[in-house]
């Protein structure tokens, strides 16, 4: 058996760097330090995978071998007049930057899964601009955290634990002591209650505790997560405090914290249900604080208001730097999302949605981003590497990716592969082949080979520049 | 039956990361993802039990999938589907000239429909993609 140290885990924007992995022929068979689901992937990755790539004919998926695959899908995108390129944010950046080439090559369009979860942050951020650190400053320095619109528990399960509330930094202790404390409170409480029921003979009842106050002051040396959701998430069950707002009025709470973070009054006694009172004192608790992170989810890009509930967050952010210091860092999914911006940017100028049709790139989200072009059935062909847009794009725009001829690059079976006309079963980038990926903070980091690839099953990277090394010899004859 | 006016909520879950790995064309993926999570007073409203068949649907669509019993704090008429093909039936798709959809906050209707069943992955894909016009 052999041991791995140091890892990389290549699911979620945390990019845990701290994996240990065990290798028995040229099989993972343990990890350790992964959260459930990075410890999935390693254990599980590949059940489905098909040995050979897969070309449709006569309606059905047959084997084929790589290169039919690299020829099949050369033809299709040098038929195609408007060819989409889409995914990219779990793969490596330098397979991403092949696919910039191939979309220039084939006067496409290229977009990455940002699209649709950052893409309206990206927007605020290029009007407003970010005041922005990395995780190794938080984990050390914050002593207010609060997540907004964002389940870290869920999506990004060992975040508090390695870079913030829960993690033992040079200046900050972890926040888990006050945690047990409330915990047992609370259980000691709910005995209580039980007890004297059972003694009374009748249920009952406690007062609301949805808008309880702040119940402690930032002075303690421990530091505090404050939680802002629209439902009480797995991650607003661990907070000091959870604030829980109405769908689709995040807007409204941010501005009205703006406000009083600018010593203005509320003429009002409530925003959007929330007691003036209760937001003064969150207010006064991100004032008081000496380094204060605001971390957000696609609670904020996805729900009404879009990019202009972060715009507000930005704007409370610098507001708040009037006062003290303060930063804001939008909470990436997949784990090269960051990545993807990062190339796609470097090559071309801009981020995502980006339009080569006219020869040089070109962007205006809401024009050149993969859901309008498929909501208005502009293009005639697609492209996905590592990613699932059958299943996470709304209905009516995967189907116009359906019904055009549509190449898939991944190493897993998706209902996007299923849907296929060439599917390419790739090698896992971090753990079949070495990649460059960054880290939501923007922090490059080199991912791991642990294992040998099936014979059939190349890099991202390498699959690209065959297609790519086709289409040129097909277009210069 | 009785039906409910709720807003919906798509979102990552932990079951559904897990989930995933295993396989989309598993069992496991579609036990964690084909599922609405609704507030335990919003189910005895519409008088129903953890895995009853509801169906949801907005102005762009509607699917079937099982009732679970939210277990997280109190949130009656909001209700919570995981990201995933069942879910994105669903969804409002305008993006309002930003390339972003609305896969959070959208109003929907809530009813059970105790007799019908939730379709496996290759049904749904075939009902909403048809079999493709080169297929
Ligand atoms: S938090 Fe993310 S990167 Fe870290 S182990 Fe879990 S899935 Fe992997």
């Amino acid at each position: 058996m052999r041991k791995i140290e140091n890892v990389i885990c290549p699911v979620c924007g945390s990019l845990c760097d701290d994996i240990t992995v065990y290798v028995e022929d040229n099989r993972v068979v343990e990890v350790e330090n992964t959260c459930a689901v990075g410890r999935a992937k390693f254990l599980n990755y590949g059940l489905h995978r098909k040995p050979k790539p897969l070309i449709r004919k006569n309606g059905e998926l047959k084997e084929a071998s790589i290169e039919e695959a690299v020829r099949r899908s050369a033809e299709i995108l040098t038929e195609s007049k408007y060819p989409i390129l889409y995914g990219w944010s779990s793969t490596s950046c330098e397979a991403i930057r092949v696919g910039l080439e191939l979309a220039e090559e084939v006067g496409g369009i290229i977009d990455n899964t940002s699209t649709v979860c950052h893409g309206p942050s990206i927007l605020s951020i290029q009007d407003v601009g970010i005041p922005s650190c990395t995780l190794g400053q938080l984990r050390h320095r914050a002593d207010l955290v609060i997540y907004w619109g964002s389940d870290p528990y869920s999506a990004h399960p060992r975040h508090i634990e390695r870079y913030t509330v829960f993690s033992e930094g040079r200046f900050q202790k972890s926040g888990w002591r006050s945690f047990i404390r409330r915990l047992s409170g609370k259980l000691v409480k709910k005995r209580l209650s039980r007890v004297a029921e059972l003694i009374l003979r009748r249920k009952l009842t406690f007062p609301e505790e949805k808008y309880a106050l702040p119940p402690y002051f930032i002075s303690e040396e421990e530091r505090k997560l404050v939680v802002v959701d629209v439902r009480k998430t797995r991650t607003a069950e661990v907070a000091d405090y959870f604030l829980q707002v109405k769908p689709n009025t995040d807007y409204e709470v941010l501005q009205a914290l703006r406000m009083l973070v600018n010593d203005q009054d509320l003429e009002v006694d409530e925003v959007a249900g929330i007691p003036v009172r209760t937001l003064e004192d969150l207010a006064d608790l991100m004032i008081s604080c000496d380094f204060g992170i605001l971390f957000f989810g696609v609670g904020l890009t996805m729900s009404k208001g879009k990019l202009r509930n972060v715009d507000a967050a930005l704007s409370l952010v610098r507001d708040l730097n009037k006062r003290t210091k303060f930063l804001i860092m939008p909470m990436r999914g997949h784990y090269n999302v960051t990545g993807a911006n990062v190339v796609f940017t470097w090559q071309t100028g801009y981020p995502y949605a980006v339009d080569f049709s006219l020869g040089y790139p070109r962007y205006n989200p809401g024009e050149t981003s993969v859901v309008d072009i498929l909501r208005r059935g502009e293009c005639d062909a697609g492209l996905v590497v590592a990613s699932d847009p059958v299943s996470n794009f709304p209905a009516s725009a995967a189907k116009t990716l359906v019904d055009n001829p549509l190449i898939v690059i991944d190493p897993d079976v998706t209902p996007t592969s299923m849907m296929a006309d060439v599917v390419f079963p790739s090698a896992y980038i971090g753990i079949e082949a070495e990649g460059t990926a960054y880290r939501m903070d923007h922090v490059p980091l080199r991912l791991k080979k642990v294992v040998e690839p099936p014979p059939n099953c190349l890099p991202d990277q390498e699959i690209l520049a065959r297609i790519l090394r086709e289409v040129r010899r097909i277009r210069r004859g | 039956m009785r039906k409910l006016k709720v807003y919906l909520l798509t979102g990552r879950t932990i079951e559904q990361g897990k989930a995933k790995e295993f396989g989309k064309t598993s069992n496991l993926y579609k036990d964690s993802v084909a599922v609405c999570y609704i507030d335990p007073s919003d189910m005895k409203t519409l008088g129903i039990k953890s895995n009853t068949p509801v169906k949801v649907s907005t102005d762009f669509g509607s699917v079937v999938v099982r009732a679970e019993k939210s277990s997280r704090g109190s949130h009656p008429g909001v209700v919570y589907i995981p990201y995933g093909p069942w879910a994105n039936q669903v969804v409002d798709p305008e993006t309002h000239g930003i390339g972003m959809p609305s896969f959070k906050g959208v109003p929907a209707v809530l009813e059970p429909v105790p007799g019908e069943k939730v379709k496996e992955i290759e049904e749904l894909l075939r009902d909403s993609f048809g079999e493709g016009s080169k297929r």
